[in-house]
Order: structure tokens, then C-alpha cells, then sequence
């Protein structure tokens, strides 16, 4: 079972207390009436789906029930970073590959 | 350590389960808050309120038979077992006129469990995945977190004491499964 930190409580918690939320740092636009079809579309349907470091929502839903954003990366599922809703996202890059941690098993 | 003025008073609780070195039991119905607003709100509040509301994250505070957990970084629970909600409710309405808050009674929703005894880390990790030792979990830590299928609010009170907060219609489901995994240990 992954394991997450929550930035609110400061605690790891077990995956089964969060709800996912979809890719971070996706703006709504301003007059979504001034918008195109294609660019309605976009906002609402297209994501990045990168293999590699990504930036998502996560809900610690059975916890403090706040939203907050996580860097994970893709191939490995590992969580490189965690950081309140509002801020900005940390200039991380995907780690080389290496032996699991010997502390965590992960 | 059941030294709950909160949640038991002698001889009103009711034992759902009773074995060597275990101890389950429901409690008598208190006056129940859930509470939320900004700090500001929440000072004042724990003003009115008589136990300060706590900013530490998982922390609870305890004043004689009132208390209040925080649940995130904008809500608390607020128990109370010496005052009907309704008066607590006026007072606290009072104090908090200009400061923008919610205050919800939830007296009826929630019922509480207290798990007692030396088995009741063990009897509670048979549904409960946080880590429970007393270095990972200690006294007076509170929090929201899962039981099975059920959310419940878990809160140490002593070294071998916990309270079960849960909404009343999950508390068959909760009572059932801690009766069955006492079994187990």
C-alpha cells in the first residue's frame, strides 16, 4: 500500500485515506464564453499524461479532508514531493532509478 | 486509564464487549460540535467554548468534561458532557456574532465507543492501518481515519484507552467487527 504524506496533518497515511483529484495546476479560464470549442475542450478534457514526474490533486479525504498537490512519478509511483493547494510546484526532476529505500521498502 | 469525565460517568456506559485485558463500551450521548472557521473564529470560539481549540495538527484539548479535536486545518469537533447543546450553542452564537464560522450540532449523529485494556491496539489494528505504538500514536493525539469500511474519529485517551467517534448508523458495523476480531486475538 503506498504510503502518503499529507502537508495539513504532517503525517504518512495509508493510500486508502485519499481520493485522487486529477492533474494539478490546471487553471479554469477567466470568461469561458470568450473561449472557442477547441479551446473549451482543452481546459476540460485534454492532460498532460506524462511518463514521469507529474503534478496531481490528491483529497486526504478520511483525514483533515483537504486537497493538496503531489509530485509523483509515473514510472516508479513514487511521491517525490508534497506541498499545500496554492503553492507553487517544486522544481523537482525524476530521480535516476535506484534500489529501493532500505528504510521505507519502497 | 478511563479517567472520562467526558465520556463516562460511573455506571453509564454499556459494555458491548468484556474479556480478559478487554474492554469495549458505549457511551452515555453527549453534546456534539463540528466546528469551523478560520483562526480567528477559532479563538474565540474556544473562548465561549471553554477549551481552546487546538492549531496543532492531530492534536486534542481537554478541559474537565468539554473538549476539542482538531479534524483539519479549519474544523474541530467540540464534545461537551456538562451542558445541552442547545445552551452551549447560544452562548457560542453569542461570542462568535461577527466572525464568520460554522457551528453544527451533530449531538445526534455521532455516537462514541471506548476500547479499554491492554489488547485494545491489537483489537483495533484488526480494522484500523495506522500505526498505534504509543511513539507513532501518543495520548491525546486525535484523528480522522478509517475502520474497515467506516470513517471514524480515533482518539487516544490513555496508554490502553481509546475513543471510537462514529457516525450512530456505523456503529453495528464497528461493535460487530470489534466483537468478531476480539475473537481472533
Amino acid at each position: 500500500m503506498l504510503l502518503i504524506q499529507c502537508p495539513y496533518c504532517a503525517v504518512e497515511r495509508p493510500e486508502l485515506e485519499f481520493r485522487y483529484g486529477g492533474e494539478a495546476h490546471i487553471a479554469r479560464p477567466e470568461s469561458p464564453s470568450e473561449l472557442t470549442d477547441e479551446q473549451w475542450a482543452d481546459f476540460l478534457y485534454m492532460r498532460s499524461n506524462p511518463k514521469g514526474v507529474m503534478a496531481e490533486r490528491w483529497r486526504h479525504v478520511h483525514g483533515c479532508g483537504r486537497f493538496f498537490n503531489a509530485l509523483r512519478d509515473t514510472v516508479s509511483d513514487r511521491f517525490l514531493a508534497v506541498y499545500k493547494a496554492g503553492e507553487p510546484r517544486p522544481d523537482i526532476e525524476a530521480p535516476e532509478p535506484t534500489a529501493p529505500n532500505k528504510e521505507t521498502g519502497r | 486509564m478511563s479517567e472520562a469525565p467526558l465520556y463516562s460517568a460511573a455506571g453509564d456506559t454499556e459494555a458491548v464487549l468484556a474479556a480478559p485485558g478487554l474492554r469495549v463500551s458505549r457511551t452515555r450521548p453527549l453534546a456534539r460540535f463540528a466546528f469551523r472557521g478560520d483562526p480567528a473564529a477559532a479563538g474565540k470560539a474556544g473562548a465561549a467554548f471553554g477549551a481552546s481549540l487546538p492549531m496543532t495538527p492531530l492534536a486534542a484539548n481537554r478541559v474537565s468534561a468539554r473538549a476539542a479535536l482538531w479534524l483539519g486545518p479549519d474544523e474541530w469537533l467540540l464534545l461537551a458532557a456538562d451542558e445541552t447543546a442547545a445552551a452551549i450553542a447560544v452562548g457560542m452564537a453569542t461570542a462568535l456574532a461577527d466572525a464568520p464560522h460554522a457551528l453544527v450540532d451533530v449531538s445526534e449523529r455521532n455516537v462514541a465507543l471506548l476500547v479499554e485494556g491492554e489488547g485494545a491496539e491489537r483489537l483495533l489494528n484488526t480494522q484500523v492501518f495506522l500505526d498505534l505504538d504509543p511513539a507513532a500514536f501518543p495520548v491525546g493525539m486525535a484523528t480522522r481515519t478509517l475502520f474497515a469500511k467506516a470513517e471514524i474519529i480515533l482518539w487516544r485517551l490513555g496508554d490502553e484507552a481509546f475513543a471510537v467517534e462514529c457516525w450512530r448508523s456505523f456503529a453495528p458495523y464497528i461493535e460487530g467487527l470489534l466483537v468478531e476480531g476480539a475473537r481472533g486475538l
